[in-house]
């Protein structure tokens, strides 16, 4: 049972997501994780503020019920496949990150010195965690999708807007890869 | 939805949470290093899913199969802008590279036992409430 506690290669990690892509399909739903975010906005009330979100979620609550699993495959795959070792990433993001103070490579699969509370109240951490997380909420919606919905789903079936949205995904994260976050982390 | 449907979109999400954080998908590494080109890794996980994923798309629609309610299954193709992916998409990938986090490995992090992803979650609920309020001053 090696494999299940060595990290999978990405020949077989990409072929699972489409599986899973492919388990919604036939169970009559479509693969898009951030849809989540808009069902919990008008699960909360939200609809009664903005028509975006007043519709019946309700219909959607698979889509929580997913997320919930996400969430319980994370316990499992943590407390049982060996899942918190951290990546082995290239010597040459290594060093690349140790210059940005990033010391954790290879430890984790998070830096532990940005995701805890003690970094969240640093500005530092303001712009990096809650910044970060209203980008890609925003950016998510106002795009109409995200990683799942528009990378794989989307041009699956080989949709126009989903190549542009993805490479926007890509402009974005070079941008702030390599010209915002040496000034954020520097 | 009855309790023995909702069962099985949690399971097909354990299986979700599992393969993110196998593949190192959830690793905020993994999507450092994606950004600098400097592994296949990340590239090779994309692009074998949607090599995978064209191919059982184009089966499904050649063969009209149906899904476990009996309707044919339905591919709904998406409107026509360029703005909107564009400007959305760029906002997207700077809070992707910024947080290492899209929305699914999100969830699985908090599962790892990162609880401060209750934050990241809760601002990108945040992100999206804002994005309903603007929607109609903003370019689609």
């Amino acid at each position: 049972m090696d494999w299940i506690q060595n990290a999978w290669p990405w020949y077989v990690s990409g072929p699972m997501i489409a599986l899973v892509m492919t388990l919604l399909l036939i169970t009559g739903k479509s693969f898009g994780m951030s849809a989540n975010l808009r069902v919990i906005c008008a699960a909360c009330g939200a609809g009664k503020k903005c028509d975006f979100f007043s519709f019946d979620w309700k219909v959607q609550r698979w889509n929580l019920m997913f997320a919930f699993g996400a969430i319980l495959g994370g316990v499992l795959a943590v407390n049982f496949m060996n899942g918190a070792e951290g990546a082995e990433i290239s010597a040459q993001t290594v060093a690349d990150l140790k210059a940005l103070g990033v010391a954790s490579s290879g430890e984790s699969l998070l830096p532990k010195e940005f995701f805890n509370l003690e970094f969240l109240l640093t500005w530092k951490g303001l712009v990096m965690l809650i910044g970060g997380g209203f980008m890609v909420g925003f950016g998510a919606r106002y795009a109409g999708g995200c990683t799942s919905g528009h990378a794989i789903s989307g041009l699956s079936n080989l949709q126009l807007p989903s190549l542009i949205a993805v490479i926007g995904f890509f402009i974005g994260g070079l941008i702030m890869t390599h010209l915002l976050m040496p000034l954020i982390l520097g | 939805m009855k309790f023995k449907i909702g069962i099985r979109y949690i399971l097909i999400g354990v299986l979700f949470g599992i393969v993110m954080t196998k593949s190192e998908a959830v690793s905020w590494f993994r999507i450092q290093e994606m950004f600098r080109f400097q592994s296949f890794h990340m590239y090779g996980i994309i692009g074998s899913a949607l090599l995978t994923g064209i191919v059982i798309t184009a089966v499904i629609k050649r063969f009209g199969i149906r899904d476990v309610y009996g309707e044919t299954i339905k591919f709904h193709d998406k409107e026509k802008s360029i703005s909107r992916y564009l400007i959305g998409g760029t906002i997207f990938g700077l809070g992707w590279a910024l947080t290492g986090a899209c929305p699914g490995p999100m969830f699985v992090l908090l599962g790892h036992g990162f609880l401060i992803m209750f934050i990241v979650i809760l601002s990108a609920i945040t992100g999206t409430f804002v994005y309903g309020l603007l929607r109609d001053k903003l370019p689609h």
